[in-house]
């Protein structure tokens, strides 16, 4: 583990076990984010984006691989995990009508993890609230409002707050934005960005939305049924696209100005849907929805390679001599795309 | 201009609540011509739904309109009587929602909620039979481009997904809509590359059966490549209007410009700034120009007088007094 990491994940994987059989939510992803940095993860839903994101908050431990953060390995369920590690490690999620207690006050929800974490003295907790309060630049008279009264903008930089009040290293974003209109999430995003300045953070950023993804992440992984399909720094993602399925997802992203129009690569018309976690196809799980799908496509399963310095693509139309000989192998690994400095 | 098809004039919609009246619609106004294609985009609760369910008279119970005309090919909308109005739903217009989940009924299926859409469509004296039905809500299907009609229209809601069951709704849609669609937010609700399958289709259908059409929704590039003529509503009054190009190259209100900029571009450029503030509430509006409050170049009379649209040309309306003075 290099020093500019502050998080690997390795060979990750979360099985659920249903009544209809095994869903593969997260089947074999490898990552790592580095400090100070935005990781973007996109896909559609059903895609295991936010699992990924669970398994690493430890809301459930990982089926298989490991995960490790700051040197440590975190990889098991958050009852056995401690205290302080909890601290250093948050999650916003999508929707803060119900990540808040609608029951407590603005000021309570802000309190607790400071009373959790023994983090300032008895006497200094309404403070230390108010202090947080100033940072999400809410009014003070709100911290003995309750959630349920405020605007959806308000309600998410509360969440926000609740996460940075105990002085964590790195956040989970697991779409913050997807619930608020467009000019309240450019404000809560403006927000996100200067605490990661201020504060040193690291962001694991979860969302669907691509244009979103452009303007704040530095590296770009796009995950399909559960794998990683492909990952670049930001500028080479947008600009130089690989996997049949970044380009349909970029094809259909609806955009407003002539600059973004040129940036589409050839229109891949979208056809079909995600097939269900139940029944992923074999080979390439893109595969029926592909318009390059070859032969070969249904019955090898691509593997993540390295086609151009940093830029990986699990996509049978890129092969290099690793993928060929690995591929045969019934149990392909996914390689690790880890940045090299 | 094309012919006419419906015009809405100076609606006032209010909501009577336990707190009080929330004064929702202020003065909205919309025209839409025969195989016209319209938008209207604003963030949420600034009324686009409200103004369409209006149109629809499907409004709640507390819902009260205080002023306002709405003439559809001619008609008083707003005066119709039941029996008039259920015929005008079953022949000539129809909306389609934004969570298809919700529209669709989970203890019936999809043949037996089609089926009884495509009965009543056509309000003839002579029932059409039942093998007849059958086959239209076969049709229907297929056009929606779902594959396998049976087998769906034997199917349930839940064993459908989010983007076929966005599929029937609009096969249901085009059983009575023979000259209005109105869409509110059709793909919202999906993935991107689903909303753009259900977005191209809606295009196609529209344009192959030269229906006039509303397209609602808050996701501004996806309004852009469908409609002609686009609305900008902010907190229940219509702030400006123009052609889809024309209101791109040349926003004028600064509610628009804002919106437009805080959009996210794939280009990049960085975060995009916000609008401060938020909608007011509608329970304790007061006159005025209703985006006043978050306004950067509000003067002294915004917070006082409501502008009126001023016509700046092109076919393009401001209600700001930049613009104008009366």
């Amino acid at each position: 583990m290099s020093a500019d990491e502050i998080l690997r994940i390795k060979g990750l994987k979360k099985y659920f076990k249903t009544t209809r059989g095994i869903v593969k939510a997260v089947d074999d992803v490898s990552f790592s984010v580095m400090k100070n940095e935005t990781f973007g993860l996109v896909g559609e839903s059903g895609s295991g984006k936010s699992t990924v994101g669970h398994v690493i908050m430890g809301i459930y431990g990982p089926t298989a691989g490991s995960i490790t953060f700051m040197g440590e390995d975190i990889s098991m369920g958050v009852d056995r995990r401690p205290k302080e590690l909890k601290k250093r490690l948050q999650i916003v999620f999508q929707d803060p009508a119900s990540s808040l207690n609608p029951r407590r006050t603005i000021g309570q929800i802000l309190e607790l993890p400071l009373r959790v974490h023994h983090l300032v003295a008895d006497a200094d907790y309404a403070g230390k609230v108010l202090e947080i309060m100033d940072l999400i630049e809410l009014p003070r008279e709100f911290a003995v409002r309750y959630p349920g009264e405020q605007g959806g903008g308000e309600k998410q930089a509360v969440a926000i707050g609740r996460a940075l009040a105990t002085g964590p290293s790195f956040i989970v974003l697991d779409e913050p934005t997807s619930a608020l209109d467009v000019s309240i999430q450019a404000k809560i995003i403006n927000m996100l960005m200067r605490f990661q300045k201020d504060f040193k953070l690291s962001y694991l950023f979860i969302t669907h939305n691509l244009s979103l993804m452009r303007n704040v992440a530095q590296r770009v992984a796009i995950m399909y049924l559960g794998k990683i399909v492909e990952t670049a720094d930001t500028p080479e993602f947008f600009s130089n696209p690989l996997h049949p399925y970044t380009k349909m997802l970029l094809s259909a992203v609806p955009v407003i100005t002539r600059e973004e129009e040129a940036l589409k690569p050839e229109k891949i018309v979208s056809t079909g849907e995600i097939a269900g976690a139940l029944s992923v196809p074999p080979g390439c799980s893109f595969h029926p929805r592909c318009p390059f799908a070859m032969d070969r496509c249904s019955k090898v399963v691509p593997v993540l390679t390295e086609y151009k310095r940093a830029h990986h693509v699990a996509c049978h139309l890129y092969p290099s001599a690793f993928t060929e000989s690995d591929s045969r192998r019934e149990d392909s690994r996914a390689g690790s795309p880890t940045r090299s400095h | 201009m094309a012919e006419q098809l419906l015009d809405v004039k100076d609606l006032h919609v209010n909501f009577k609540v336990y707190e009080g009246l929330l004064r929702v619609l202020n003065g909205v106004y919309l025209s839409v011509g025969a195989k016209e294609k319209v938008g209207i985009i604003g963030e949420s609760g600034c009324g686009k739904t409200t103004t369409m369910k209006t149109i629809m008279r499907i409004l709640a119970a507390n819902a009260i309109v205080a002023s306002g005309t709405i003439a559809y090919k001619g008609i008083d909308v707003l005066n119709l009587g039941r029996q008039e109005q259920m015929r005008l739903h079953r022949t000539s217009m129809s909306m389609i929602f934004q969570d298809p989940t919700a529209a669709l009924n989970p203890v019936f299926k999809i043949g037996e909620q089609l089926e009884d859409i495509v009965r009543y469509s056509e309000f003839t004296s002579k029932a059409p039979s039942k093998q007849e039905v059958r086959t239209k809500a076969v049709e229907l299907l297929k056009n929606a481009a779902l594959p396998e009609p049976e087998r769906i229209l034997d199917s349930y809601p839940f064993q459908l997904s989010g983007g076929m069951r966005q599929r029937v709704c609009i096969a249901m849609s085009l059983a009575s809509a023979k000259d209005l669609l109105i869409a509110d937010e059709p793909g919202t609700s999906l993935d991107v590359t689903i909303e753009d399958q259900i977005m191209r289709l809606l295009k196609q259908i529209v344009e192959e059966r030269g229906l006039s059409v509303i397209l609602i929704s808050h996701s501004i590039g996806a309004v852009k490549g469908f409609v002609t003529k686009l609305y900008v509503m902010y907190a229940g009054t219509m702030v400006e209007e123009a052609p889809t190009e024309e209101l791109f190259s040349n926003p004028v209100h600064p509610y628009t410009q804002n919106l437009l900029k805080a959009v996210p571009k794939l280009s990049g450029g960085g975060v995009p700034e916000g609008i401060a503030g938020r909608i007011p509430s509608y329970l304790t509006i007061t006159d005025g120009c209703r985006f006043a409050s978050r306004c950067r170049s509000a003067k002294e009379r915004c917070h006082t007088d409501a502008p009126p649209a001023f016509d700046i040309g092109n076919g393009h309306r401001v209600a700001c007094f930049l613009y104008g003075d009366t």
